[in-house]
């Protein structure tokens, strides 16, 4: 009978004030760790492999190291699993974390955003999925629970799938109002609650949309990505399917905002850490193409919100390049000066550590790149009490229950 | 010998590792059948049936040697003795 030899994944390990990248991919997530200064990387990996990865997070309050990934089974579903050592163990819960009510009639496609809730709220987590949902977590994610006042929004039936599915891939929190949450989900737009997510009220003003027949729609937009700074929370920086966008009033208006850019499609979409005037995106070439323009692949950084954006192209391929960049496979780190790290579907992770003045790539060969995040380790990293269990492997039940 | 089901590598974590589930009852259809492995095996059961109850669209049942996609699915008698595998369908990229 032909080998077929078992999937490991390759640990690492890492210390107070190193940095990790958490790298989704399509078949798998890998966990990139280096020391402060980011000049060196261990790879490890792949943590599900096999199995599609579209949204990671980690959440470091109250001390925890806590790695949260969405893998997705084409056979068995998609699910949420935890870890508390950097992915040498995974929690797995016998029943998925995330599942639609019975009367939803709707079942779990994907899992499209894990965020952590404010500082202060250290056990609160939402995550946003598909088909578009936002799901919230009151117990450091034991339970989730469907928000039903989003669900129950009239528009919702009139949403439509783009490309990757009927998904809500951004949530922002506001630390300033804590009743207050703006999501998107494309296609749909931009909604936002006051309530604490009891009612929701479409902010798509401004945003053009040329594929619908109305001229200022008051939802449907094709939202790709919209960051914030949370100490300027009311100005919001978008990405739709054709037009960059800026609003300064927490989305109740926006206005065009694409001067110098090739190209104002594109996906993905990070706000430097400290410069709340600094966005990072990667143009590319036309809905059609989807690839960088002219072949040249290039983030383009704004540093005066969004009135101006410049190029930042040194260490990457400049000739012949038709990668792509996704919606959130781009993202920075906390460091002095802000690492910047990006991954493309060709499985190519590039990083800067000069923000964004230059390139280097960090790993290549990977499967296609579906999300990145990038966080400083703080503390001594130990498991915590409340950790959601790890489930023992089989084997090693099969020896306790003999023990016992 | 009882009803039982085959479980494919991939769910074994969820079944203390065993490839063979024999189920105590005598179900009468699928649904029944699967209704006593999500009793003993609750994650096995929620992988191959979403939370509407649906079989998941790359999964497939046999009931002996029948795919039930192409026959009453759910609903498919269950004779005695028969072994129900679940197996992934071939399918990735």
């Amino acid at each position: 009978m032909p080998a077929r030899p078992a999937i490991s994944a390759k640990p690492i390990s890492a210390r107070d004030g190193d940095i990790l990248i958490l790298v989704g991919t399509n078949k798998g997530a890998f966990l990139l760790r280096s020391d402060r200064s980011r000049r060196k990387w261990d790879v490890g990996g792949p943590h599900f492999a096999g199995r599609s990865v579209y949204a990671m997070a980690y959440d470091g309050r109250e001390g925890r190291h806590r790695i949260w990934a969405a893998p997705k089974s084409l056979h068995w579903g998609a699910e949420l699993c935890a870890s508390d050592d950097f992915g040498r163990r995974w929690s797995r819960p016998e029943v998925p974390r995330i599942s639609f009510p019975e009367a939803s009639g709707a079942s779990l496609a994907n899992v499209w955003q894990i965020e952590p809730g404010l500082d202060d709220e250290p056990d609160r987590l939402f995550c946003g999925v598909e088909p578009s949902a936002l799901f919230e977590s009151r117990d450091g994610g034991e339970s989730w629970s469907l928000n039903e006042g989003l669900w129950n929004h009239p528009h919702r039936p009139r949403w439509m799938p783009g490309g990757g599915g009927l998904c809500l891939h951004t949530i922002l929190t506001d630390p300033a109002r804590r009743d207050r949450l703006t999501i998107a989900t494309s296609t749909g737009g931009v909604y936002r609650t006051d309530d604490g997510g009891k009612t929701w009220q479409a902010r798509n003003r401004g945003i053009q949309a040329y594929f619908l027949k109305e001229k200022d729609p008051e939802f449907g937009q094709c939202v790709h990505k919209v960051v914030r700074h949370p100490s300027k929370p009311d100005r919001l920086f978008l990405q739709h399917h054709f037009g960059l966008y800026r609003s300064d009033d927490a989305g109740d208006t926006w206005r065009e905002a694409a001067g110098g850019v090739p190209s104002d499609f594109g996906f993905a979409m990070a706000i430097h850490p400290r410069n709340t005037e600094t966005v990072y995106i990667v143009p590319l070439q036309s809905d059609e193409f989807r690839c960088p323009p002219e072949g040249k692949l290039r983030v383009y950084r704004t540093r005066d919100g969004a009135r101006s954006w410049k190029p930042l192209a040194r260490g990457l391929p400049q000739e012949d390049c038709y990668d792509t960049v996704l919606r959130d496979a781009l993202t920075v780190d906390r460091e002095d000066p802000v690492g910047v790290y990006f991954g493309t579907r060709d499985g190519r992770l590039y990083g800067s550590r000069d923000e964004g003045e230059s390139w280097s790539q960090l790993a290549e060969n990977l499967p296609a790149i579906t999300c990145v995040r990038a966080v400083t380790v703080r503390g001594r990293a130990k498991a915590r009490a409340r950790v959601p269990a790890a489930r023992p492997r089989a084997g090693e039940r099969r020896r306790r229950k003999k023990a016992a | 010998m009882p009803v039982h089901f085959f479980v494919p590598g991939p769910l074994r974590d969820f079944a203390e590792g065993r490839s063979r589930v024999d189920l105590e009852s005598s179900p009468r259809t699928l649904a029944e059948a699967l209704d006593a492995l999500g009793a003993k095996y609750p994650g096995i059961a929620r992988r191959v049936l979403d939370e509407r109850g649906e079989v998941r669209p790359h999964v497939n049942l046999f009931v002996g040697a029948d795919c039930v996609r192409f026959g009453d699915g759910l609903a498919t008698p269950i004779p005695e003795d028969c072994e129900i595998a679940i197996l992934p369908a071939v399918s990735g990229g």
